[in-house]
């Protein structure tokens, strides 16, 4: 690198490399930031956004790689190290201590400080930064009083007092109104007015176009590209961000598409924050096709399928499957009324890591006739039922007994795929599959999907991954927002359109919607 | 260079054994410096516990009186805990099974044919110590009010309504003033084996015979463990977490008032002062070193109540302070805690390594760009 170049830029990050077991997070990535502008970081779930930042914050140690601020060669060990080189980032969950005021959080962590802090000192200098930047919040008032958008505004409080040069924020904008973002992008125009520069992570295309001078695009924990903003279009960053290249293909029949199976009328629910994730959804999934469920995580895919599988509290609209009417029914009720669900959070929710295989196995068969009688279970035969889903799924374990943790992420989402899919009476819920998983693992859920389907299985697949949509589903429907903005058929489906809708650009035509 | 925690891979069963082993000798060597800080030859105390607590079949028969309480609590606490529901108030579930169970004595065996007074009494006894237990189940369940609290402040209650039943309206009237009920007619005992050790034995038995099935061999027992383990889990699988939290502890509290009603009937045989002196409490205890297996909390509490009885001989034998056995029963538990620890983590000196291993495991990383 050449001296000239490395002057003019505030950071410079070249090749970093970060793997972690069995996954390369960042393959040799190059990143550059200016003084006085805003750099999008953009990329999809699972792209290495999160990661290289993280290298960037002193969470991780690149295993390859050099940075650069401001033309020294640094070695960031720690968030201290990464402090002091006037790096700071607010990440996606705040970390703020809620019964503390503003000011005690602000001086919280800072060195050198007083054993009884000068609170007063600290108020005006915030009152001071509240007035230069726009970021007005009552420095004595508690943070569990503050909404999102104010507890945001202290995370960066609590960088500008810190004279951050480098602010790094991960999806800013998940959390806020409209209203609000527009109030951040008003935020950072004036930080990097002052010299500053700012980086934020997002998945968001039209905050790309809204906030950012510089876009770089990561895929695959891959640079793809560096564009200028405004010498890019959202179309272009779509298929960036997207990629076109497919791994393979599948074998797939034309399907033959019997009686709904869930209807889904008008949904509305709220998301964990309170604040309305769905808006009035509808859709019908039919026996024998897979609808997949495109967008870009965050838009009410996650609350959609926990209020088909009873897991959350709908506040309007109604969700059927068969005949049975499920709306805000048990989990249980939703089971029986003939939904599987193989969930976004495997580890966490699908399977319980301390009991055995064949225990996992039987989570929802132990109450039937196959492995109980009355109260009483038959452990011999749950262990021969294990025994077959393992064969018959080709589960790599030591044996039934084997404490289902110590699998292998592909294995633990096939033990998964096997109780789920035995237990399938009529429709299911699948979301995010393949995330995380390899090549081969990620192709045999696939088929296993599709067999599904052909056995006239209703599928309901939520996926951020366009090209697995693609390939397994019969028809895409896209979401934003909360709400349904167009449903096509796979054939007819363009990538290009469907990304733009993903993005929250309506469809040129009338988006059909059901 | 630093030191690491790092979770290990997988947690032998030798440890889990070696864990409750090594916090006994750790305890009996902290024990041994108290002693003999007291001015007391260490082996000579422990002799001398050992001889009071185990030396023949009178002092075995008053280990397992107190060992009875031990266990049936022990049970109770353990099928709590399972659930993680903190049930600290086994004391107050027990004494309001030694509540119930003195109401049949003194109000009921003359209507009731003779041969049911017993059952009744501990029929009784147990459903008073459910619907102790249940109150603040209920709450947890339904308005997530933490049962910490609210176990440990319904035992004040019970202690205090007990005391004041002795003392007030069930007081003997020719127990020349002594605090304490009438004696109960002799169909309202319960069998004694040897000595004043009593059927209680049995029950606590029959008790942990049960609990292991229901654990392992029953759907209820299948729900209740992986609620356990993983309550994301269980809601995702259609168990109804609330109803469970509140059958378990029903059961809970049943165990416990079962070891009240054993107290008043087969030990006491009166209500009076020294029903609840901590039982309760060291059930806890039980439950952590036998890690929640009913057949572990026999042993346990076997254990634990010939550490009682020891102390107390050494008071006699040795003039020293009765409290010797608590602090002996507290010095087994912190390294009980602390080697948990190292059950399941392991400790690894790094060279200038990276803050990684502080932070959620690398499998989470990959997933937390969402």
């Amino acid at each position: 690198m050449t001296e000239s170049r490395t002057r003019e830029s505030l950071l410079r990050m070249k090749g970093i490399t970060k793997r972690f077991p069995g996954v390369l997070a960042n393959d040799h990535v190059d990143l550059e930031l200016h003084e006085g502008e805003v750099l999008a970081l953009l990329g999809e779930n699972g792209a290495g956004k999160s990661t290289l930042m993280n290298v960037l914050c002193g969470l991780y140690r690149p295993d390859e790689g050099v940075i650069t601020v401001r033309g020294d060669r640094v070695d960031i060990q720690s968030p201290r190290d990464s402090y002091d080189l006037g790096i700071g980032m607010v990440h996606q969950n705040f970390m703020l201590v809620e019964t503390m005021t503003v000011a005690e959080n602000v001086v919280l962590g800072l060195q050198g400080l007083a054993f009884q802090p000068e609170l007063r000192r600290v108020k005006h200098r915030l009152e001071e930064l509240g007035d230069q930047y726009g970021l007005k919040v009552d420095p004595d008032a508690y943070i569990w009083q503050l909404s999102v958008g104010e507890q945001q505004r202290v995370e960066i409080l609590k960088l500008l007092y810190r004279d951050v040069d480098i602010l790094i924020l991960d999806e800013p904008t998940a959390v806020l109104t409209p209203q609000e973002v527009d109030d951040l992008v008003e935020v950072l125009r004036r930080v990097v007015r002052e010299g500053k520069a700012a980086i934020f992570i997002t998945h968001k295309l039209r905050e790309v176009m809204l906030f950012s001078d510089r876009v770089t695009v990561l895929r695959g924990g891959k640079n793809v590209a560096t564009r200028s903003t405004s010498e890019t279009s959202p179309e272009e960053l779509a298929r960036l961000m997207v990629g076109r290249e497919i791994l393979f293909r599948l074998e797939k029949t034309t399907c033959e598409v019997g009686a709904p199976v869930l209807v889904v009328e008008d949904l509305e629910a709220l998301n964990d924050k309170g604040l309305p994730a769905l808006r009035g959804v509808s859709l019908t999934v039919r026996a024998g096709e897979i609808v997949g469920i495109a967008g870009v995580a965050g838009n009410g895919q996650r609350e959609l399928a926990e209020v088909i599988t009873g897991l959350r509290y709908a506040v309007g609209g109604d969700v059927h499957v068969g005949k049975t009417c499920i709306t805000n029914c048990s989990p249980l009720r939703a089971i029986q009324a003939g939904v599987s669900h193989i969930p976004e959070d495997r580890v966490g929710m699908g399977l319980v890591g301390d009991m055995s295989v064949a225990e996992n196995l039987a989570l929802k068969a132990y109450r039937t006739s196959e492995l109980s009688r009355g109260p009483v279970l038959f452990p011999r035969r749950m262990k021969t039922f294990a025994e077959d889903l393992i064969d018959g799924f080709d589960i790599a374990t030591p044996g039934p007994g084997t404490q289902v943790k110590f699998l292998s992420g592909g294995n633990l989402q096939k033990a998964i795929l096997a109780r789920e899919l035995k237990a399938c009476k009529g429709l299911l819920v699948a979301v995010h599959p393949t995330r995380g998983l390899d090549v081969g693992a990620t192709e045999t859920v696939r088929e296993l999907l599709l067999e599904q389907r052909d056995e006239g299985t209703a599928v309901l697949l939520i996926s951020e991954d366009l090209d697995e949509l693609l390939e397994v589903s019969d028809r895409i429907a896209v979401m934003f927002e909360g709400e349904i903005v167009g449903v096509v058929p796979t054939e007819e489906a363009d990538i290009d359109a469907i990304g733009l809708m993903m993005a929250g650009e309506q469809p040129e035509e009338e988006g059909a919607a059901g | 260079m630093r030191i690491v925690f790092e979770k290990r891979q997988e947690v032998s069963h030798a440890i889990r054994v070696l864990v409750p082993v090594l916090s006994l000798v750790f305890a009996l060597v902290f024990g041994a410096f108290l002693l003999l800080l007291s001015g007391v030859d260490p082996f000579a105390a422990y002799a001398a516990m050992a001889q009071g607590a185990l030396g023949d079949v009178h002092a075995v028969a008053e280990t397992l009186v107190k060992a009875i309480p031990l266990m049936l609590t022990g049970l109770g606490v353990a099928i709590a805990f399972r659930m993680l529901f903190w049930n600290i108030g086994a004391e107050g579930q027990l004494a309001m099974g030694g509540l119930a169970a003195t109401w049949v004595a003194l109000y009921a065996s003359d209507p009731l044919p003779n041969w049911s007074v017993v059952p009744v009494a501990v029929v009784l006894g147990m459903l008073a110590g459910a619907v102790w237990a249940a109150i603040p189940a209920i709450l947890r369940a339904y308005l997530n009010v933490n049962e910490t609290i609210t176990t440990l402040m319904m035992n004040y209650i019970a202690i205090l309504l007990v005391s004041h039943m002795y003392h007030g309206p069930w007081r003997d009237p020719e127990g020349y003033g002594f605090p304490g009920t009438a004696r109960f007619p002799e169909v309202a005992w319960l069998p004694r084996i040897y000595d004043r050790a009593h059927a209680g034995l049995f029950l606590a038995v029959i008790a942990a015979a049960i609990l292991w099935f229901v654990l392992q061999r029953t759907k209820w027992g299948f729900e209740l463990r992986i609620a356990g383990e993983n309550p994301k889990a269980a809601r995702y699988i259609g168990i109804n977490i609330p109803r469970l939290i509140i059958k378990a502890m029903l059961v809970s509290g049943a165990l416990c008032g079962l070891a009240g009603v054993c107290e008043v009937t087969g030990v006491m045989r009166r209500l009076q002062q020294g029903l609840t002196v901590g039982y309760g409490y060291t059930a806890i205890i039980v439950a952590w070193m036998s890690q929640l297996n009913p057949w572990g909390v026999l042993l346990v509490a076997f254990l634990l109540a010939a550490l009682l009885v020891g102390g107390d001989q050494i008071q006699m034998a040795m003039g020293l302070p009765a409290a010797m056995g608590l602090v002996l029963q507290g010095a087994l538990l912190f390294p009980m805690l602390g080697g948990s620890l190292f059950a399941e983590y392991r400790l690894r000196i790094v060279r200038s390594g990276p803050q990684e291993a502080l932070l959620p495991q690398a499998s989470l990383a990959k997933e937390s760009e969402s």
